[in-house]
């Protein structure tokens, strides 16, 4: 009997300690492009998250490649919330798949953490509480080259931009800042390499600055063709076909094009330095904005889990809304519909080395938020 | 809109139409000489593009890896017809279709392995770098009329491949009758084997060429390979002049009407929802020009009924 009691109390110590461990795990589902073209940016994201979360027993992540195709990230998602039972989803790079997974995934009560995609239905009317952007919303790094644009006298620009949401929030971002006054809007196909048609309406518009907002590879086929072309009109736009996944494949081209980002490798704070050189030294290869982006959504949800236990959503979200970790741009806080404040800097692609990288020249927008946060009501 | 732009864009169309060409010419030989329908030929556009950014990195020498995107190509396309294309033939195309999709992904994710999943390097030589003035005061890319005289001058060689050649005699031979020629002691699967390996070369410099404007990097070859086969659907089915009058039409159609488009809808549309809805029509018109083809011939351009 004696002994019967013991093995009992012994079960109830394991039982007790294994629930208790429970409420401190989290299972994280990350959707993310890992093939195909602007596999770059995902396979980024992924590396700086889980350089974040490495040896953190408490979090399991379930990695799935999306392809860069809606339907597939809305398969994935499913099957993640509805048989493997994730606590949170992230990882989604697109603002078209981001809008066909997130409204469904936050109103089954799962938490999603945006590392990259913001477009602005979910900043504005569509915001949910449960729904969290770590990177920027869309228009952010775009309002900060409209402000480079009049900040550098340029009075008449031509802009374009792929035709889907994080397109059209790229132009209406810009437009929103710069003044003056418009040579020609175009949007080109999603996936587009080929630029021969526009850069030829950028010739005969009369034009004094391009803007032009082409994330991946799109952006390198931009501007080869460019500075081929002969054009000699200076250049302004976000970071993202200037980040450094993609700088070696564009080359000399993209020397000294200004470009604006929330992130760059230069940042002066010692959470920077460290994920620069733990990630140099894990991966082999310098980061990018994108993997700067999956790392603090990464210690963001480990500030969080340190602070409340996941099963007590209501808890776990205002932990997550402090934003109590350092992340690798310095100040950084949430806005009321969860999107970040923080500073927008102005780079320039430089040569270190043999390496192009970019280094930080001014900053752009300090203490930055977005225009659709009156527009939200949680 | 003026005139000198009008006839720039018309440029460009036919610049893309050229490199459209390339692609469809050997998916279109294959399809009229083996009755194979190959997916996979979006992946030989990204080997021949591979080949060459690597022998360029190595020996930074432009005209060295083309040639290596033609060998690199042309070897992948042998080495997959001898061990899997071959066994194919006889299947329906349904088999055929699954099989070169499960050769997209190998070869994707191999390409993968091999050189990671981030965009390669490749450049144009400086010799091509810049413009030229043609007429009066057009300015246009070199290296973009290098890929229309290029164009050309493949489709001219396959022309007299095809018209003047032993080679040629026998291809047309196997699309006619290919149970009359291995009859006559011609050895078929040899020129099967040569054939595959013509359209895969051909598919590697597309890549190369056009590598070296854009990016080099994995999954580049699908998005052509789709165009592709508008081509031929449009031009005729194993018609390499049908595929040659396809991929200039679709070529024109595609960079006019979405240049055009947006601009012709300003006139009664407040400007960014005529560039937005203009662009979105535009990227559908060339699927739109093929149903239209397609109501009036039902083989296509130039397809035997």
């Amino acid at each position: 009997m004696r002994k019967f009691t013991t093995t009992l109390g012994a079960l109830l110590v394991m039982a007790a300690s294994s629930t208790l461990a429970d409420g401190h795990k989290v299972k994280v589902g990350m959707i993310t492009t890992l093939s195909g073209g602007g596999s770059g940016l995902g396979i980024d994201v992924r590396d700086g998250f889980m350089l974040a979360v490495k040896g953190n027993k408490n979090i399991s992540v379930i990695t799935k490649d999306d392809q860069r195709k809606p339907d597939i990230a809305v398969q994935l998602a499913d099957k993640m919330i509805q048989s493997d039972k994730v606590d949170v989803l992230t990882g989604i790079i697109w603002s078209n798949l981001a809008m066909a997974v997130v409204p469904a995934t936050v109103n089954q009560g799962k938490f999603y953490l945006s590392p990259n995609a913001g477009p602005s239905k979910l900043a504005g009317k569509g915001c949910h509480k449960n729904y969290f952007n770590v990177a920027w919303q869309n228009d952010n790094l775009h309002e900060a080259a409209g402000g480079y644009a009049n900040s550098a006298g340029f009075k008449n620009s031509f802009i374009l931009a792929p035709n889907y949401p994080a397109g059209k929030d790229a132009l209406t971002g810009y437009k929103r800042f710069f003044k003056g006054k418009l040579a020609g809007e175009i949007y080109t196909k999603l996936g587009q390499k080929d630029y021969a048609a526009e850069i030829a309406q950028i010739r005969a518009s009369g034009a004094d600055s391009v803007f032009f907002f082409l994330p991946g590879g799109m952006g390198i086929g931009f501007m080869k063709q460019f500075s081929q072309s002969g054009i000699k009109l200076p250049i302004v736009g976000p970071a993202f076909s200037f980040d450094q996944g993609i700088l070696k494949a564009v080359g000399d081209a993209a020397l000294g094009v200004k470009n604006t980002s929330q992130w760059s490798k230069d940042i002066d704070n010692a959470a920077n330095k460290k994920f620069v050189s733990d990630f140099k030294s894990e991966y082999g290869r310098l980061p990018s904005l994108y993997a700067s982006q999956g790392y603090d959504t990464g210690k963001l949800l480990i500030s969080a889990m340190s602070k409340a236990k996941i099963k007590d959503m209501d808890k776990f979200r205002d932990a997550l809304r402090k934003a109590d970790f350092s992340s690798t741009r310095g100040k950084f806080s949430f806005d009321t519909n969860h999107h970040p404040i923080q500073d927008i800097y102005v780079r320039e692609v430089i040569k270190e080395g043999k390496t192009l990288t970019n280094k930080i020249v001014s900053v752009g927008l300090k203490d930055h938020s977005n225009a659709y946060v009156s527009d939200c009501k949680m | 809109m003026t005139l000198i732009l009008f006839f720039e864009q018309l440029l460009n169309g036919i610049q893309f139409g050229t490199m459209l060409f390339l692609m469809s010419a050997g998916l279109t030989l294959i399809f009229g000489v083996m009755g194979l329908i190959n997916l996979a030929h979006g992946s030989f556009y990204m080997i021949g593009a591979f080949s060459a950014a690597l022998i360029a990195a190595l020996t930074e020498s432009f005209w060295l890896a083309l040639l290596a995107s033609l060998a690199g190509a042309a070897i992948a396309g042998v080495l997959i017809e001898i061990i899997i294309i071959r066994r194919l033939y006889r299947r329906d195309h349904l088999d055929q279709v699954l099989a070169t999709f499960a050769l997209i992904l190998l070869l994707s994710e191999g390409v993968r392995w091999c050189f990671g999943a981030f965009p390669l390097y490749l450049n144009i030589p400086n010799v091509l770098n810049g413009t030229v003035p043609i007429f009066d005061n057009i300015i246009y890319s070199k290296y973009r009329l290098f890929i229309i005289f290029m164009g050309f001058l493949i489709a001219l060689g396959l022309y007299i491949l095809i018209t003047k050649t032993r080679l040629g005699i026998r291809i047309r031979a196997g699309q006619n009758d290919r149970q009359m020629i291995s009859a006559l002691g011609v050895d078929i699967s040899k020129l099967y084997t040569i054939v595959f390996a013509i359209g895969a070369s051909l598919a590697g410099l597309a890549g190369a060429m056009i590598g070296a404007i854009q990016s080099v990097e994995v999954g580049m070859g699908e998005p052509i390979l789709i165009l592709a086969f508008v081509v031929i659907v449009i031009g005729g089915i194993g018609s390499i002049k049908g595929a040659l009058v396809g991929s200039i039409l679709v070529g024109v159609t595609d960079t006019i009407g979405r240049i055009f488009l947006p601009e012709l809808l300003k006139v009664f549309m407040e400007p960014s929802n005529a560039t937005s809805v203009g662009s979105s029509i535009g990227s559908m018109l060339i699927y739109i020009l093929m149903a239209l083809i397609l109501i009036i011939k039902p083989s296509g351009l130039f397809g035997k009924s």
